[in-house]
């Protein structure tokens, strides 16, 4: 029972052509009649991960237009006042990197479970969860950030330097609070019994909090560069 | 499979013949200058960089002009041969799209690079070049809903602008404070903008609250007013007379109704009035 | 399949009502919905439009009922100057974002770009009840702004700093309309996001076998640069929103700068750049003028080439300048302001690709007008709005020719020249793109035909009419007639008038025949003739659903497999003059 694995069932794909994607349009999700995708070979070309190529350019070209204003802003007038950062930011870098380690390790370990090579899924939620975990300490540090700079009298509006700051780290952490909802959703499809997680979920979703973390450390230098 | 009945050439026809007498139709007014009653043209130009902007609009009219003519005849004309046409001959048209692409790229491309080179010239003449040093300085002031203007008196200073010191009830429409602040004390406001003929005018543009625009027709100029930007305009009228000054960016409920005049008079005229403005 | 499989479709077919008309996964329900809230925004600005030009040509007159809308803003039915330029904000507002983006890209893409490369679905369906969902929701935030407070903004669509940012010292409707304005198109951006992502991540991973993008209808094509452009754009503009709302709410100062004297209260913010709001306004601006035009382009190239029992005279040029349009549209934003304050300089350096833009925009119509020759163009409701696409895609461009050089532009700014160069192309080009969509897929849509007798005369009174309204904007703007103002009595306005009489008897005119459209729309859709599965015996996978309107998963289970080009017209073969892309068959000789 708990032994021996099932032996893979044979899933029959569909011949390769030259044109189009090969598998007919939409019809990708073939499946074993039990619904287990454990045993399928994923087919190449899914959506999820051109969809989250085209979602990230959306994204960037976002902090791209920010990050004009602030420039603009700058030049606007004469009333830039720098301000330093709090230094709870390095160590959220760290946290946010660290995260991004432990999601390609936990990658690693779902695959290996997806694939039969491994029996049990304690592994791979275990850094699953270091991930996410990785990723709360990031979002509380940003507000422990932010209460750093109240703190020292440095609201939204109190000038252009305080104002960029809150909006560059507050739309960026707006989007590491979507990833993590993208990583929930990752391990509760993994640890559903029906074990539903497709590879290109989980490769959309790390392609997204892999990004974030770049983004961050972008966004970081231009803090640090022009504020 | 049901074959459709296909509809006769009457819709073509009539689409030839409608969609020719609306260009032709269109092309009346631009050449009389009317339309129902109306004068519709640009009034005479009074300025000196006007003349190039006025040929290169008339230059602009023609191609574009042509190139409308041209290509709602032709649709009209192929719409009538081959529109309803049941079951003729298919024929390419002779080159296929091989020519016509160079054509478009080719003329299109030298008009549009020309008539970009040409106005480069008109519009570095009002932008380019800074007002000349003998150029007489005014400000104006756009605030919701009027202009206000300001000469600098006989000390040839402007005071400094106070915004929070703006009283209109008390006509200090620039916020000035003549009690700290002496070349403010001889600073003449007017509500009418009045300019000695063939003289360069240095416009220094001030906006008081939101955006607003400055355009004068017959000067051939026009340019927006930003709070907390020092724009500024130079032009020399040509011919004595009163103009219309209107509000071309939306302000707020007022728009419409912010005018103002440009009164051009004699040299002489002008020192006469300038006088009399210091003296109230 | 091979055995023990199942095949797991993207999602069952619906079985409630709400699954099933609602809250529907399918792309076609979601396209519909897109058109009925594109016919809702668009009847809504058509209305606002009339308000307007009769309060122009009579101010004095009441209109009845307008006091019940607006006590405020119309009492006794009379329009007031700001009230004016609320109707105005709002009708440029829904007809730019909710007509103009909605109905040729959103509820016709939806539709008919997975069945154009043979897909099920679109790749994310659940994203896709989500954009629509999103854009209803921004819909009713607009909407709102006529009911709260003392109403919509004034500061017109393009919502120009410090105007629109300094709060409701400013102008009536500039307190809470103005930030449920802002909220409003925040969200209608994050709604186009989830669209236009859907729509690339479809094209290019769900076509069918042997559908290469090659393959692909121009329509497809339009639709997938459109969704490229609308990525791009609409990530600028969403932060452009949001910086906007800070300033209004939480009193930083991107937009305003020191010393604003607004009303009399000297305004606290300091520093702000009024010309920040508008190149990031404009960055995304211009390309949502294309992002209106393109599709509708494709639409028109589509249906012709159906109509004409011909194919263009080259393809590959139609596509490529689409994409050259798409790729130059993100140079040229610096035209709307070539007065603004900015650096001189920059104003040749917008208007150099602005005047390139001439050139593809020329060579497509070349071919069209080319592609007409020696073709055996069928004269129907589609194909007429068609041809009056490009006559009006004509006469729109020429005037952009005038405004493209900064040194007329200095002359013709802000003038009923510019309202009229836009309205001509955006709204009765785009429209008339809508309109010869609607014509041609509404048999497939519905399985009925449109009555061709209304369809016809819809269309002529249409050409007339619209034709007879914005080409005397063009004189006027000659004229020097300032536009956005609310009633015209400056000097040399007053002997205008006469014009904006005729406009706006031919605007009333042309608004009352868009009912004979209207009327077809609804009575064909219960008591149409019924239609044959392809009518206009067009090549295009949507006419090879198996029934009108196609099964829910558009091809009831089959893999299509596609053979040719959608081209194949005027060839010989067994249905007739053409070839379906699903047919084995190969072409015989061109006769």
């Amino acid at each position: 029972m708990a032994t021996t694995l099932p032996p893979p069932q044979t899933v029959e794909e569909q011949p390769r052509s030259t044109h189009g994607n090969g598998l007919g349009g939409g019809f990708r999700h073939l499946a074993p009649a039990d619904n287990n995708l454990r045993a399928v070979k994923d087919p190449a070309g899914e959506p999820a991960r051109t969809g989250i190529w085209v979602g990230l350019s959306a994204i960037a070209m976002m902090f791209a237009a920010l990050t004009s204003a602030l420039y603009v802003r700058e030049g606007a007038a004469t009333d830039w006042q720098h301000i330093a950062l709090p230094p709870i930011l390095y160590f959220n870098t760290l946290a946010l990197i660290a995260s991004s380690i432990a999601l390609e390790v936990a990658r690693r370990r779902v695959a290996a479970f997806m694939r039969n090579q491994e029996a049990s899924q304690s592994p791979a939620t275990l850094w699953l969860n270091v991930t996410m975990g990785l990723g709360l300490v990031f979002v509380i540090g940003q507000y422990f950030a932010w209460l750093k700079l109240r703190s020292e009298g440095l609201y939204l509006p109190t000038n252009p330097n305080s104002s960029f700051f809150y909006v560059f780290t507050g739309v960026h952490v707006v989007h590491v609070v979507g990833g993590l909802g993208g990583l929930t959703r990752v391990m509760v499809k993994f640890r559903s019994s029906a074990r539903s997680l497709r590879r290109s979920t989980i490769d959309a979703t790390s392609y997204y909090w892999h990004f974030m973390g770049l983004l961050w450390l972008y966004l970081l230098f231009v803090l640090w560069l022009k504020l | 499979m049901i074959r459709r009945k296909r509809e006769g050439p009457m819709g073509g026809k009539l689409f030839a013949v409608v969609v020719i007498l609306i260009a032709l139709a269109s092309a009346v007014p631009v050449i009389t200058h009317t339309f129902v009653g109306a004068t519709v043209a640009p009034p005479e130009d009074i300025s000196t960089h006007g003349a190039e902007i006025d040929k290169q609009m008339d230059e602009t009219m023609i191609e574009a002009g042509l190139s409308f003519l041209a290509a709602q005849i032709v649709l009209g004309l192929f719409v009538w041969q081959f529109g309803g046409r049941k079951d003729g001959p298919l024929k390419n048209f002779p080159g296929g799209a091989k020519y016509l692409v160079l054509a478009a790229v080719l003329l299109v491309g030298a008009e549009a690079i020309a008539l970009g080179a040409i106005g480069t010239k008109a519009w570095a003449k009002v932008y380019f070049q800074p007002a000349s040093a003998d150029a007489l300085p005014i400000q104006v002031q756009a605030g919701q809903f009027a202009f206000y203007f300001r000469y600098a008196g006989p000390d040839g200073k402007f005071g400094a602008l106070h915004p929070e010191k703006i009283d209109e009830g008390n006509s200090n429409f620039f916020g000035l404070d003549p009690e700290n602040d002496i070349p403010a004390r001889d600073d003449i406001q007017s509500g009418e903008l009045v300019i000695p003929v063939n003289k360069e005018i240095h416009l220094m543009m001030h906006a008081k609250d939101v955006g607003h625009s400055f355009y004068v027709r017959e000067l051939r100029i026009q340019q927006d007013f930003v709070p907390g930007l020092d724009l500024s305009l130079h032009f020399t009228a040509t011919k004595v007379g009163k103009y219309e000054i209107v509000c071309t960016q939306l302000c707020g409920l007022g728009h419409y109704n912010m005018r103002g005049y440009l009164t051009v008079v004699s040299q002489e005229d002008f020192d006469k009035w300038l006088k009399s403005q210091s003296n109230t | 399949m091979a055995e023990g499989q199942v095949h797991v479709a993207h999602h069952g077919p619906p079985t409630s009502f709400i699954r099933k008309h609602v809250f529907s996964l399918d792309h076609k329900v979601i396209g519909k919905q897109y058109y009925g809230l594109a016919l809702v925004a668009v009847f809504t600005g058509m209305v606002l439009s009339w308000i307007m030009r009769i309060h122009l040509v009579w101010p004095n007159s009441p209109i009845p009922g307008l006091q019940w809308l607006s006590k405020v803003g119309a009492p006794g039915g009379i329009v007031t100057p700001e009230y004016y330029l609320q109707l105005m904000t709002m009708h440029g507002t829904l007809m730019v974002f909710f007509v103009l983006t909605n109905a040729p890209f959103a509820a016709f893409g939806n539709y008919f770009l997975p069945i154009q490369i043979g897909a099920e679905d679109m790749a994310f369906p659940r994203f896709n009840m989500m954009s629509f969902w999103t854009t209803f929701v921004a819909f009713i935030i607009l909407v709102a702004a006529f009911f709260v407070g003392d109403g919509p903004p004034l500061s017109g669509w393009t919502a120009y700093a410090p105007l629109s940012a300094v709060g409701g010292d400013s102008g009536p409707g500039e307190a809470v309309g103005q930030t449920l304005w802002g909220l409003s198109i925040f969200v209608f951006c994050i709604a186009s996001l989830l669209g236009a992502l859907n729509f690339i991540a479809t094209t290019l991973d769900l076509r069918t076998k042997g559908m290469t993008l090659a393959r692909m209808p121009i329509v497809s094509w339009a639709w997938f640069i459109t969704s490229c452009i609308s990525l791009l754009a609409f990530a600028v503009l969403l932060p452009a929103c949001l910086l906007l709302i800070l300033d209004r709410l939480a009193g930083t100062s991107f937009f305003i700068p020191s010393g604003l004297n607004v009303s009399d209260h000297l305004q606290p913010h300091q520093g702000g750049s009024p010309l920040l709001w508008q190149h990031l306004f404009w960055f995304f601006g211009h390309p949502e003028v294309y992002i209106a035009i393109l599709p509708a382009i494709g639409i028109v190239s589509h249906i012709l080439i159906c109509n004409m029992r011909k194919p263009m005279l080259s393809h590959k040029a139609i596509i490529y300048c689409m994409m050259g349009i798409g790729f130059l549209s993100y140079m040229v934003w610096g035209h709307h302001m070539f007065l603004s304050g900015m650096n001189p300089f920059s104003a040749l350096v917008f208007s150099f690709p602005t005047l390139m833009i001439t050139i593809p925009a020329t060579i497509m119509t070349l071919i069209w007008l080319g592609s007409l020759y020696g073709s055996n163009l069928r004269i129907n409701s589609a194909s007429l709005f068609c041809i009056g696409f490009i006559s009006m895609f004509v006469s729109g461009g020429v005037s952009g020719f005038f405004l493209a050089q900064p040194s007329i532009d200095i002359y013709l700014h802000a003038t009923y020249f510019v309202v009229g160069h836009f309205h001509m192309v955006m709204g009765v080009a785009a429209i008339m793109g809508v309109f010869a969509g609607t014509y041609f897929w509404f048999p497939k849509m519905t399985g009925r035909m449109m009555s061709e007798t209304l369809g016809k005369w819809h269309f002529f009174l249409t050409l007339i009419g619209t034709y007879a309204i914005f080409m005397p904007f063009h004189y006027l703007g000659l004229a020097g007639n300032v536009r956005r103002y609310s009633a015209f009595t400056d000097d040399y306005l007053v002997p205008l008038v006469p014009v904006h009489k005729f406009i706006t008897y031919a605007a009333l005119f042309t608004g009352a025949a868009q009912l004979i459209f209207i009327f077809n729309l609804f009575y064909s859709r219960f008591k149409g003739a019924p239609a044959p599965d392809n009518p206009w015996e067009c090549t295009s996978l949507e006419w090879s659903t198996p029934s009108s309107p196609p099964p829910f998963d558009n091809f009831g289970g089959q893999h299509l497999v596609v053979y040719h080009d959608p081209y194949q017209y005027g060839v010989k073969s067994s249905t007739g003059d053409y070839l379906m892309q699903t047919s084995p068959e190969r072409a015989g000789e061109t006769p």
